[in-house]
């Protein structure tokens, strides 16, 4: 219990602290100091939580599933903030960003770790909505840091659509608070997602099932899921390149978190069977993955910005997961968490090169970006290392949970496999087209190496290229628990 | 018709109040979709955060639910005070209280809010034969409070203006969260009343951002990030 009142407290007081100190490199520095306090602590927690089981009272749950998002997340958070210390202080140098603007990133920075932390670990579905929408807040006026007329209105789109996105979440939490009424006592306990488990056959299968159509919409807003994306490519790709990272690599995870959640209750409201479909969450998941994943692929060929690129390739997966999870059964649950994992660890490590490919380029312009590997060798590789895991190559971690995922499709619906296969193919591809010339190509004139902290890139690829030789016992059984807890039986 | 108005006349005279405040709450949301100058608008939401807390003070009476009297004065400070307050200000600050913010095709917007209110009561219909009427009509008007709200924000092309519709769409959620549930736990009230202040605070702030990007509060003029080439 400790641990956890440790692992949320790090961030929210790290946050009103940085608020407060003026010196842009002091704050830098103590950012990482909390992070990394932050990231202990939840390695605290979650040897707590696997020693001595799940974690349930009035405010909050934590079990193998929600533990290891919170650790994954902490972890990236602490990664992110080294990288964020090297380049926000060039911005800052450079004069692109004021030293109140920096004071602003970096309390924003905390205060978004603490809503997203708060959203793994609470019990309750409201406060699951409140920290997911306390998310956006926190991150609208980072996105319009840099104060461009593209800048703002990216932020203003980001604002807008996911604040309607996720207002339509609030109606199913609603819904799903009136189903609970009937059969769950005390009107505090009827949102504990803890107590509704319990009651999951009695709640009312008419209600749940409206209910999670609009709680799919709406924290799909929050994934990006196709049709319901336009505002991600954007706010991802105008903010300050940490953001971005943070951006995809976790707040789509936190997201995904909460529709599978929610899909877990509708799953045991609807298998009491009458005439509704017992799969229509699984189902609707599937077509609005599977959408995702095509259509993200296609727009990676059409992109001109190296940070829009990325984010489409985050839609692309994050469809792809929620495909997976939408498909169930153990070994598709178990490919779906493994490909969270290595995905955010890949895509923030993407990230990261990214920004600093394009601040020794001057420009986030793919036909401009040429020469990487000649003029910075440590940013260029990290940079085609970290596409080429993105883009499934073997030995990655992220070919493993394709190759899972695959196999499970097989399984259960061989011909969306076609489907599948062709889609990672388009991506492939249209990665690729931009990077190669990027990467290799001549160096232009007068291009200098930058002050670049490399070494969270090489611990992240490192961390994805063991997931892909051999996931180590304690990670595999950690998993594992978390596939039972969401798809009822196990793999190993 | 004699059978339609026979399932409202078992209702307790609170009741038939709190569904009458219902359809003016509903009639508020048409009217803002309608007006188009920004002061006008600004009111027309505050007008809505009354109704919104008579029915909040009408439901914690008919149901013994004491707690939702804090409910309605969270309301009452917040969507009748403090958010209209704020949006006068920032609106005289920038110096476009007196200005206009008109539909392109007012008739086929308000046909079209029409349709959506329909569309709203067959979603609200499935779940009439679990619930009993009063509750049934809460979600079908809170659902069409959230799509005219949504409707607004698509045909408005100010920021402010569209910052009203934002804000209205939450008045929905609570009008739902109120009527259907008798209100939420109040630490989700506490906490979305938090995110609504926050996000009133946050977009206070944006206004100027706008201006200071574009010289203008016309959101149409934020133009340039598009997949599709010039």
């Amino acid at each position: 219990m400790s641990a956890l009142f440790w692992t949320l407290l790090t961030p929210l007081a790290g946050g009103l602290l940085l608020a407060l100190i003026p010196g842009t490199r002091l704050a830098a520095r103590l950012n990482i100091l909390i992070s990394l306090a932050g990231f202990l602590f939840s390695i605290w927690l979650a040897n707590a939580v696997l020693r001595q089981g799940a974690l349930d009272n009035q405010y909050f749950y934590i079990d193998a599933f929600n533990v290891y998002l919170v650790a994954l997340t902490n972890l990236v958070s602490f990664t992110t903030s080294v990288f964020s210390r090297t380049y926000m202080l060039h911005e800052f140098e450079i004069g692109r960003v004021s030293e109140r603007q920096m004071r602003l990133y970096h309390a924003s920075f905390q205060a978004f770790m603490f809503t997203m932390l708060l959203a793994l670990t609470t019990n309750n579905l409201g406060v699951l909505w409140v920290a997911l929408e306390g998310a956006t807040l926190a991150t609208v006026l980072l996105v319009s840091l840099y104060r461009t007329p593209a800048s703002v209105e990216a932020a203003w789109k980001y604002f807008i659509l996911c604040g309607v996105g996720i207002a339509q979440a609030l109606f199913g939490t609603v819904l799903i608070y009136l189903a609970a009424a009937k059969v769950v006592d005390g009107p505090d306990q009827a949102l504990l997602w803890s107590s509704l488990i319990r009651h999951a056959t009695e709640l009312e299968p008419t209600v749940m099932g409206i209910a999670f159509v609009f709680l799919l919409v709406g924290y799909g807003t929050k994934i990006g899921l196709v049709p319901l994306h336009n505002w991600l490519p954007d706010a991802h790709s105008e903010g300050p390149t940490p953001m971005s990272a943070v951006l995809s690599g976790l707040l789509l995870n936190v997201a995904l978190y909460a529709v599978i959640r929610v899909k877990v209750l509708v799953d045991g409201a609807l298998a009491g069977g009458g005439e509704h479909a017992p799969h229509l969450a699984g189902y609707l998941m599937m077509s609005f993955g599977l959408l995702s994943f095509i259509v993200a692929g296609l727009f990676l060929h059409r992109q001109r910005d190296i940070k829009r690129l990325f984010s489409y390739s985050s839609i692309e997966h994050m469809g792809l997961m929620t495909f997976a999870f939408g498909l169930g059964g153990p070994l598709a649950t178990f490919g779906a968490l493994l490909h969270m994992t290595v995905h955010s660890l890949t895509k923030s490590a993407i990230f990261i090169t990214v920004g600093q490919a394009s601040q020794l380029s001057g420009t986030q312009s793919i036909d401009h970006i040429r020469g990487v590997i000649q003029t910075q060798p440590a940013v260029g590789w990290g940079l085609l290392i970290g596409t080429l895991a993105i883009a499934g190559f073997p030995p990655f971690g992220v070919f493993t949970s394709e190759f899972l995922l695959l196999s499970a499709t097989m399984q259960s619906l061989p011909w969306l496999t076609i489907p599948l296969l062709v889609g990672l193919g388009i991506a492939f591809a249209g990665l690729f087209r931009h990077l190669h010339p990027m990467v290799f190509g001549n160096r232009p004139e007068g291009l200098m190496p930058i002050k670049a902290t490399v070494w969270p890139v090489v611990l992240h690829l490192a961390l994805v290229l063991w997931l892909g030789l051999s996931i180590p016992d304690f990670l595999a059984h950690w998993f594992d628990q978390a596939t039972i807890l969401i798809s009822g039986s196990g793999l190993l | 018709m004699s059978g339609f108005l026979d399932t409202y006349s078992h209702l307790t005279l609170t009741e038939q109040a709190i569904l009458t405040l219902a359809a003016m709450v509903l009639v508020s949301s048409f009217a803002l979709l309608a007006q188009s100058r920004v002061v006008a608008t600004i009111r027309l939401f505050a007008l809505q955060g009354f109704l919104l807390v008579v029915v909040t003070a009408l439901v914690a009476l008919d149901t013994r639910e004491y707690h939702l009297f804090y409910s309605a004065g969270l309301t009452l400070l917040l969507k009748v005070w403090f958010v209209p307050w704020l949006l006068t200000r920032q609106a005289r600050r920038l110096g476009i209280l007196r200005d206009l913010d008109s539909l392109l095709r007012p008739g086929v917007v308000l046909i079209a809010a029409g349709a959506l209110v329909i569309f709203c009561y067959s979603v609200a219909l499935p779940i009439q034969r679990f619930a009993e009427s009063i509750t049934r009509d809460a979600i079908a008007i809170s659902l069409a409070v959230v799509l005219l709200s949504m409707l607004m924000l698509i045909t408005r092309r100010k920021a402010i203006t569209q910052v009203v519709g934002f804000m209205s769409m939450e008045n929905g959620l609570f009008f739902g969260a109120v009527t259907a549930t008798q209100g939420m736990p109040m630490v989700v009230e506490l906490g979305v009343a938090f995110d609504v202040l926050i996000a009133a605070v946050v977009f206070g702030v944006f206004f100027f951002h706008i201006r200071d990007s574009i010289e203008s509060l016309d959101v149409d003029m934020l133009n340039q990030l598009t997949e599709v080439d010039e």
